[in-house]
């Protein structure tokens, strides 16, 4: 079974047709990349597939069920453009949030290996909207995946991350794929999705220009991509 | 087709309608305690009972929009609420009518009026929202949670408020005078309810076409976006 | 079980959270404190008249003051994006509506008790006649006002003029809800029994809390999902 199926998918916002007829596919394991120019659609995309939002056309299936349910959510982590941060709450409390919401047998354990993990440790009782971006980026990682999900939806996670931050996210990453669950990530940055990614996806004005396997042509040449599939 | 069904009933309803104005005013005999302007429950009266079917009508749509997400069924819950509203106001400006001539005071804290009262603003907030939601699906998706939250409202509001203004001796607007119309004098009214009710389906069906243009217009220039 | 251990887990995130920075509450309370005092240059304070409006004074003091709590519920979501982050995982839109309406529930009923005391202040009443039954009605009243208002902070969320919105929407709503509440004060306060007649208005109260309730859980998904 795929782990994510994506058929005849239209959306729109009001006039705007953001998704046009998308079809496509990632196998389990796989590390699929969604490149795209901005407005091409990938939030929406993503934002479907994490059950945010529902299409206005076509069919969508996360290991066999709707992304509406919750006990597929349950295998999902989404990391979108806001971080998903309580800013009064202190990084541990947040953590322990979400591992409850998610189910996760020892919540506060759970927190506190994960906020190790993305090197937040000492600081696990402070407030986030006393940290640097960098730290509140990877307490977003740390949150978006302290669940363990079979699926991780990342919505272009290396903008504006520190080296720190970056290293931290190809670990978990890296980690993630060697252990066979899925990650599904748009991005800008090339260079560091590509190093990940074994499939490849280019979305243009809401329609699927290219999906294939990521070839060395691609890692050799970061605009092979765009200049042989974009603006069609 | 459609445009001479549309123009047969109007004219079925002209008719009925003038037949009824002949019988309210040329006919029937003046009221014994009110006098002529006890003539006005004829369209007090079938408003109300045309308001509360267009509500329900709305109710009825939103649900079967949220079921079947086809915006027709959005088209049928708009249309139906703002000439469900048009009938509402219908009601309060008779009534205060009504109230000034018979008791002098425009406004009177009835149970009825003060029903109605909040069911205008129950929906015409229903149009407000409408009004701050651009997005086509999810203006529809809100404005049919808010239907069904105020038609559950409309049913709860006229059941307490009956209660509290019969316990409080006000002015009670028994316009029906606890039930006894001589015979002849009821049937204008429902008379001039059916009328209502054919003009409530003309100009809802009007407002339904009205959208479906729209969507066309909205489709056709999706369809330029995407070019 | 599932229900209630998320709706728990929200109520408490939202309580820890208010109550660490206690802007809402206080702005809340303020606000209706200063409506009691204003209330008091339009009346002869101490006179029977007030004892006669109590409940309606008391009421229209909480219902505006509850604006602030109820229109912050859901909008404290919309930083960072963390309603996105609620709804990507598994709880549902009804256990967040429920547990929101708990979070909400408990600041208002505080912000209520505490205007109490100062309302007989003020006014000079004795308003702690019938303490049980007087918290019973602030109860079933203050949970009314709750659920239709935590609904259609979920409902305003992301709208432009939320701010208007939300009291617009809710305040007729309420009324049945708040006649009933009214009636049943004015009459606590003044130290009377509950006649039969206004026994009538318990079965509102309770009506409205029953079906605005079900209501609420069972389209609180369709509210918050587009």
């Amino acid at each position: 079974m795929d782990a994510v199926s994506v058929e005849g998918v239209w959306k729109y916002f009001g006039d705007f047709p953001a998704l046009r007829d998308v079809t496509i596919r990632a196998e389990r394991g796989s590390c699929l990349a969604l490149i795209g120019r901005n407005g091409a659609g990938k939030t929406t995309l993503l934002r479907i597939l994490a059950g945010l939002s529902s299409p206005a056309k076509g069919r969508i299936s996360v290991f066999g069920g709707g992304a509406r349910e919750q006990s597929t959510r349950r295998k999902i982590g989404y990391l979108g453009h806001g971080i998903g941060i309580y800013d009064e709450l202190s990084a541990f409390e947040n953590l322990r949030l979400f591992a409850k919401l998610y189910g996760v047998t020892d919540a506060p354990g759970r927190a506190k290996t994960w906020l190790e993990r993305v090197g937040l440790g000492h600081v696990h009782e402070g407030l986030p909207r006393e940290f640097s971006r960098g730290m509140r980026q990877r307490l977003a990682v740390a949150r978006a995946f302290l669940h363990e999900p079979d699926l991780m939806i990342l919505d272009e996670p290396f903008t504006a991350l520190d080296d720190r931050a970056i290293a931290v996210l190809q670990e978990i990453l890296k980690r993630a794929m060697s252990d066979g669950r899925t990650v599904i990530m748009s991005t800008h940055q090339l260079r560091e999705a590509l190093e990940l990614a074994t499939d490849v996806a280019l979305i243009n004005r809401g329609k699927l220009a290219f999906a294939g396997k990521r070839s060395q042509a691609m890692l050799d040449d970061s605009g092979w991509l765009y200049r042989n599939y974009g603006e069609a | 087709m459609r445009e001479r069904i549309l123009y047969i009933l109007a004219a079925v309803a002209l008719a009925l309608f003038l037949w009824n104005l002949q019988t309210i005013f040329k006919v029937l005999p003046d009221e014994a305690n009110q006098g002529p302007i006890y003539r006005i429950v004829y369209f007090h009266v079938p408003s109300i009972f045309t308001g509360f079917t267009l509500f329900f009508v709305a109710l009825v749509s939103s649900i079967g929009y949220l079921w079947t997400k086809d915006l027709r069924w959005d088209g049928v819950a708009a249309g139906a609420t703002e000439v469900g509203l048009a009938f509402a106001s219908v009601v309060l400006v008779t009534g205060m009518i009504w109230a000034r001539i018979i008791w002098g005071i425009w406004w009177t804290w009835d149970a009825r009026l003060t029903s109605m009262l909040i069911c205008w603003l129950l929906y015409a907030g229903y149009l407000m929202l409408r009004r701050a939601v651009d997005e086509p699906a999810q203006r529809a998706r809100l404005s049919a949670a808010l239907s069904i939250f105020a038609f559950a409202d409309v049913i709860v509001v006229w059941k307490s408020i009956e209660w509290f203004r019969t316990q409080h001796p006000q002015p009670v607007l028994s316009i029906r005078n606890g039930g006894g119309m001589a015979p002849g004098m009821e049937a204008p009214i429902y008379l001039n309810y059916l009328v209502m009710l054919i003009l409530s389906a003309i100009l809802v069906i009007l407002r339904l076409r009205q959208e479906n243009i729209k969507r066309e217009i909205d489709a056709l220039r999706r369809f330029a976006h995407a070019l | 079980m599932n229900f209630l251990r998320n709706s728990l887990s929200i109520a408490g995130k939202d309580l820890r959270s208010e109550l660490r920075g206690k802007e809402t509450i206080n702005a809340s309370l303020s606000f209706a404190l200063v409506i009691l005092l204003l209330f008091s240059f339009a009346f002869d304070p101490g006179s029977d008249l007030v004892r006669d409006i109590s409940g309606g004074l008391l009421w229209l003091v909480y219902a505006f003051s509850s604006a602030l709590i109820l229109n912050r519920s859901f909008a404290r979501e919309l930083p960072n994006d963390c309603l996105d982050a609620l709804l990507a995982s598994p709880v549902s839109g009804a256990e967040l509506f429920f547990g929101k309406s708990l979070a909400n529930f408990t600041l208002l009923l505080g912000v209520e008790i505490v205007c109490l005391p100062v309302f007989g202040i003020f006014y000079d009443v004795r308003w702690a006649q019938r303490p049980g039954l007087l918290f019973l009605v602030l109860v079933l009243g203050t949970w009314v006002l709750t659920v239709i208002g935590t609904m259609f902070s979920a409902l305003t969320v992301n709208l432009r003029l939320r701010e208007l919105m939300l009291p617009a929407l809710v305040y007729p709503m309420i009324i049945p809800a708040m006649m009933g509440a009214i009636q049943l004060t004015t009459v606590l306060v003044s130290g009377q029994p509950i006649g039969k007649d206004n026994q009538f208005w318990f079965k509102v109260l309770i009506g409205m809390d029953i079906i605005f309730t079900l209501l609420g859980i069972a389209l609180a998904d369709v509210v918050l999902v587009g």
